[in-house]
């Protein structure tokens, strides 16, 4: 017997006819989703990995505060490493007309070692791939600097106390690091020459790096050893360490894009659920003719396996090619963000989707199917002969683990798949449960209400199963749908706000007390009226509570980093108005007993708690004073802000500079340089690019997650299909029913809208309690958000689920109203 | 002797009472023999054709097709016993709607692993006089060409029996006559035993048997 051809054509038959659109769709819709976000998170995974030395410039590199001692080099030099070493430091460069802030890198020979530096004459002609480093006596200037500085290939630069010439303009660097937080536009100079320009004394604010590569093992072993001999002021940063600030984005963004896969997944497995069981009814008959004509139940089984594998592979490939697509798409979106060069995906997470597509059908539909083979023959002959349903239990649990087990294996995130499956578990309990008791309600109703919403009443409680599994699907359904839009929205507020608009772009440093009258009058002629002039004094941390302070004490390396460095203090009379005082109080104006404001994240690191006495040594004078309140700051704000502020009367008497930031429209720009002509000792710092930077990623980053977002919105709205296909035939001939009973199209329709409506309500709110309690666990665990709760929720929810259902309901029906009363009843329709 | 039929009786269970569908019957089937089932409705009809199909399973007694006690097979080894020896003809036709008329037809040799299948199908769909329709879908046809492609899938297989429920019930007065006429003139031709369930008096008039059945009883 041709099985395999008979399924081949039932399947085709069944096709035509749309009996496998629900199924085939779901399966695609799940390999596509995984398909997409699984090649693109490759291909970055990938091109980060690949490019991360190159980011580096090395294979292995050594930051140091401080001098890193030679025999560091030597021992690597001795095992047949290559070493180079570069200092870094910010300075004002000079010419004769203009004067401009610069990050100077100094580097010795053979930098760097991985990747390579690019150089051109003008920013006219190509840029090529430079040789060495620059000569001694030279410079390479990045172009921002050599433009603001107004100075060409051939013109000198002063650098300190030295006067050099620019050699080249620098185009690329390989281990330029975080791109969008180098205040400073680079000045690449060669090292021999730091000593004279006498920029680098003792307490300079310098950093060392030494960059090491070689072969890995080798490198491998030298890396543990330097880890065990690590001093105060030194880390190591090897492969993968390079770009964090790219990495936090983007990790919060596959964080997402996971959690719309495990959503479109777990709706695909629910549509695919809805569908076989639809499929299982519609197919009775098939079977029980199957059987009269002689089919063993094997060959029963034989011949849906086989159309089930058929549609598994036909729904794969389209899924998987949809997939290529959709990953093409991230890749363009988000792969330009990261400025790297995406390589091509492979097949593996194609097959990787098509595996997980077909234990999504196979443990969802299998078991479902299997029941046919128990069709008895004499169903042909009396319908009444059924009982399948009870064996459904036993392919539901077969079908959740299935489920479960693939969501772990595919999103390889425990906690976010925990926290959604634990969520779902529970609201799905809820929901059974509820809806059961709510149908019983709506019997109860119904049995007391007369017209034709009691019909309606009555028959959610007579199709009692059906209303608790459709109520169930639509919670599930609309849930998805809410959980994604409300964490989309936290996540797109959260990433926005970071940058308000006319947020700051400039800030100004080194204000001398005497200049902050004149500057204030000078910005406010310039009608920027919002910059506040904040006195700057640095001060080390001796001493809390009385005992003295040591970076020794602390595990945490940026703790040490911190204690060992000074602190920028300042004193207002007033705390800056969009500060947040989380314990204590701010003080008043003319409040006279000395204290300390504390920034919270410092305060959790330094361990320090309200009361406790903090004694600064400010150029030799120790100041002390206890903390009154703790803050929290929004660092992102970009605007000035500080870890400790004291009140006037601490700090007033101790000269200090002053620090102000403002935002700078593109077209006043010629301002500043006015401002630098009066005060020439002022530096401004020009943070618009950054600021460009991170807009651009972020709304590269939300573009993507608006698009992985469409995934689960197809997969929601096909379980919603699902869910009323699953009882269109019995309402067609109910209706079919109602009209020969002479019922008018108005009662019709108010009959069936009291059901959907009902059902649409009920689901309504059970989804949006569902949403908001996994919102919260995911905004908490998760994404690290506050969740704040929405009451609007509940009322969009009733309203999109009751309207939703009751539409999408009634034009599933409308077809079959206008078909003739007995065509229908003879299941012509 | 096609059929034997012992002391053959059907219960079912309905909330804890138990109901006699079929009280104990015994009766014998010639080959090549017409018998029609008669009764009034909830008589036990369409129970004793499916016993004598095994497509149900009697409470008790035997059924001795073709020399093959159905009672001692599984329920594969009666659907075996069918596809060899058993066509179907019922009420509502039972073609597959999202298939041709010459796919449903074939339908039951594939199952067979016929080669022929679909040479045979078309042969049978002429016979009947729908070979310009073979390759219209079931739900495309009318009621007696629905019933005419059954007859022709139930035939196709050259059954040594033919059970045929209630096979013009769907059908006007008129389309219903041709209907028996073509079953009938395949059962001399073929030399099938035909085994008929009718309310129709007439039509159980032509048939050689009559088995009837009041409330359970063989009468």
């Amino acid at each position: 017997m041709n099985l395999l051809r008979l399924a081949f054509r039932l399947l085709l038959r069944d096709s035509r006819a749309g009996e496998l659109r629900v199924l085939s769709l779901a399966v695609m819709l799940s390999v596509a989703g995984l398909a997409a976000v699984h090649g693109f998170g490759e291909r970055m995974q990938a091109a980060l990995s690949l490019e991360s030395n190159r980011l580096l410039g090395a294979d292995l590199v050594l930051v140091s505060d401080h001098v890193i001692d030679t025999s560091v080099a030597a021992a690597a030099q001795a095992q047949g490493l290559v070493t180079a070493q570069t200092m870094q430091f910010p300075s004002m460069i000079s010419t004769a007309d203009n004067n401009q802030l610069a990050d100077i890198k100094a580097v010795g020979v053979g930098y760097p070692l991985r990747g390579q530096l690019r150089i051109a004459a003008s920013l006219s002609t190509v840029d090529k791939p430079a040789i060495g480093i620059p000569l001694a006596g030279t410079v390479w200037l990045a172009p921002r600097l050599a433009n603001a500085l107004n100075v060409r290939v051939g013109d000198g630069v002063t650098v300190g106390y030295r006067q050099l010439r620019v050699a080249a303009l620098l185009i690329d660097e390989p281990d330029r690091g975080g791109d969008f937080f180098n205040l400073a536009p680079r000045l690449l100079m060669n090292q021999v020459d730091i000593a004279a320009t006498g920029l680098v004394t003792a307490g300079s604010r310098v950093t060392y790096r030494l960059l090491v590569a070689g072969a890995s093992p080798i490198l491998a072993a030298y890396q543990t050893v330097l880890a065990k001999n690590l001093v105060r002021g030194q880390r190591l940063m090897a492969a993968g360490d390079a770009r964090p600030e790219l990495r936090d984005v983007l990790d919060k963004a596959e964080r997402y894009l996971g959690l719309s896969v495990l959503l479109a997944v777990m709706l695909a497995a629910v549509a695919i659920l809805l569908a076989a069981r639809h499929f299982l009814h519609r197919h009775l008959d098939t079977c029980a003719l199957l059987r009269c004509f002689g089919a063993s139940q094997a060959s029963i089984v034989k011949l849906y396996m086989w159309q089930l594998a058929l549609l598994g592979v036909f729904a794969a490939v389209a899924g998987a090619l949809l997939g290529y697509a959709g990953q093409a798409i991230l890749a363009e979106i988000l792969g330009k963000l990261a400025n790297l060069t995406l390589p091509p995906v492979s097949v593996l997470p194609f097959l990787q989707a098509t595996l997980a597509g077909w234990v999504l059908l196979a443990g969802f539909s299998l078991p479902t199917l299997l029941m046919l083979r128990h069709t008895p023959a004499m169903h042909i002959l009396r319908k009444d002969a059924i009982a399948l349903d009870k064996l459904g239990v036993f392919a539901y649990v077969t079908g959740l683990f299935a489920l479960v087990a693939l969501l772990f294996w595919q999103v390889q995130d425990v906690t976010l798949t925990g926290v959604v499956l634990l969520g779902l578990a529970a609201v799905l309990l809820v929901t059974v449960t509820l809806s059961a008791l709510l149908v019983l309600a709506a019997g109860w109703l119904g049995a007391r209400s007369a017209g034709s919403w009691r019909y309606g009443l009555l028959n959610l409680r007579r199709r009692a199963g059906g209303s608790v599994i459709q109520i169930s699907a639509f919670t599930l359904g609309l849930l998805a749908l809410l959980l994604l839009t409300i964490v989309r929205g936290d996540l797109l507020d959260n990433w926005h706000a970071t940058i308000p608009a006319q947020a700051p772009n400039r800030f100004v440093i080194n204000i001398q007390a005497d200049q902050v009258a004149p500057l204030r009058e000078f910005l406010r002629q310039h009608h920027i009226e919002q910059a506040q002039l904040y006195p700057m004094i640095r001060g080390r941390l001796t001493a809390i509570n009385g005992r003295e302070v040591s970076s020794a004490n602390y595990a945490d390396q940026q703790t040490q980093r911190l204690l060992d460095r000074e602190f920028n203090l300042s004193y207002a009379i007033m705390l800056p108005a969009d500060t947040r005082v989380i314990a204590g109080r701010s003080w008043q104006a003319g409040d006279n007993i000395e204290q300390f404001s504390v920034e919270q994240g410092i305060a959790d690191k330094l361990h320090l708690q309200l009361g406790d006495s903090l004694q600064f040594d400010i150029a030799g004078t120790p100041i002390t004073a206890k903390i009154s309140s703790l803050r929290k700051v929004n660092w992102d704000s970009f605007k000035v802000n500080f870890f400790v502020i004291a009140n006037p009367p601490l700090l007033q008497t101790i000269p200090a500079s002053y620090i102000t930031s403002f935002y700078l429209p593109p077209t006043a720009s010629s301002l500043l340089n006015e401002m630098v002509r009066t005060y020439p000792n002022l530096t401004v710092i020009d943070v618009s690019a950054i600021m460009q930077t991170i807009q651009d990623m972020l709304n590269r980053v939300t573009t993507a997650v608006q698009f992985v977002f469409a995934f689960s919105l197809v997969a929601g709205l096909l379980v919603l299909y699902a869910a009323l296909a699953a009882t269109r035939d019995e309402r067609a001939v109910e209706t079919a029913l109602w009209r020969v009973l002479g019922a008018k199209k108005q009662q019709l329709w108010q009959v069936q809208l009291t059901e959907f409506m009902t059902i649409g309500m009920l689901a309504g709110i059970l989804a949006a309690t569902g949403a908001s309690v996994i919102a919260w666990g995911l905004s908490t665990f998760v994404f690290k958000l506050v969740y704040h709760i929405d009451w609007w929720l509940w009322i969009s929810a009733i309203s999109v689920g009751g309207v939703g259902v009751s539409v999408a309901g009634i034009l599933g029906l409308w077809r079959i109203s206008h078909v003739p009363p007995l065509v229908t009843l003879r299941g012509e329709y | 002797m096609i059929f034997r039929v012992v002391d053959l009786a059907k219960q079912v269970k309905v909330n804890d009472a138990v109901l006699t569908i079929l009280h104990p019957s015994s009766f014998d089937i010639v080959r090549g023999a017409s018998v029609a089932i008669v009764g009034a409705s909830g008589s036990g009809k369409s129970t004793l054709l499916g016993l004598l199909a095994g497509l149900d399973t009697p409470s008790q007694g035997t059924v001795w097709l073709a020399g093959q006690s159905l009672t001692a097979l599984n329920e594969d080894g009666r659907a075996r016993l069918r596809g060899e020896l058993i066509g179907f003809v019922f009420q509502s036709f039972q073609l597959l709607p999202n298939l041709t008329a010459l796919e449903n037809v074939m339908l039951p040799l594939e199952l067979n692993g016929v080669k022929q299948a679909k040479q045979q199908a078309q042969e049978w769909l002429t016979r009947v006089g729908l070979a310009h329709r073979q390759h219209h879908r079931a739900q495309q046809l009318s009621g007696g060409e629905q019933q005419r492609v059954a007859i022709a899938r139930a035939f196709v297989v050259q059954p040594a029996v033919l059970l045929a429920d209630e096979p013009t019930g769907n059908l006007d007065a008129e389309t219903g006559a041709r209907v028996i006429d073509l079953l009938f003139e395949l059962n001399r031709e073929q030399g099938t035993t035909l085994v008929l369930v009718t309310h129709d008096s007439q039509l159980a008039g032509r048939c050689s048997q009559r088995l009837n059945l009041d409330a359970g009883h063989l009468a």
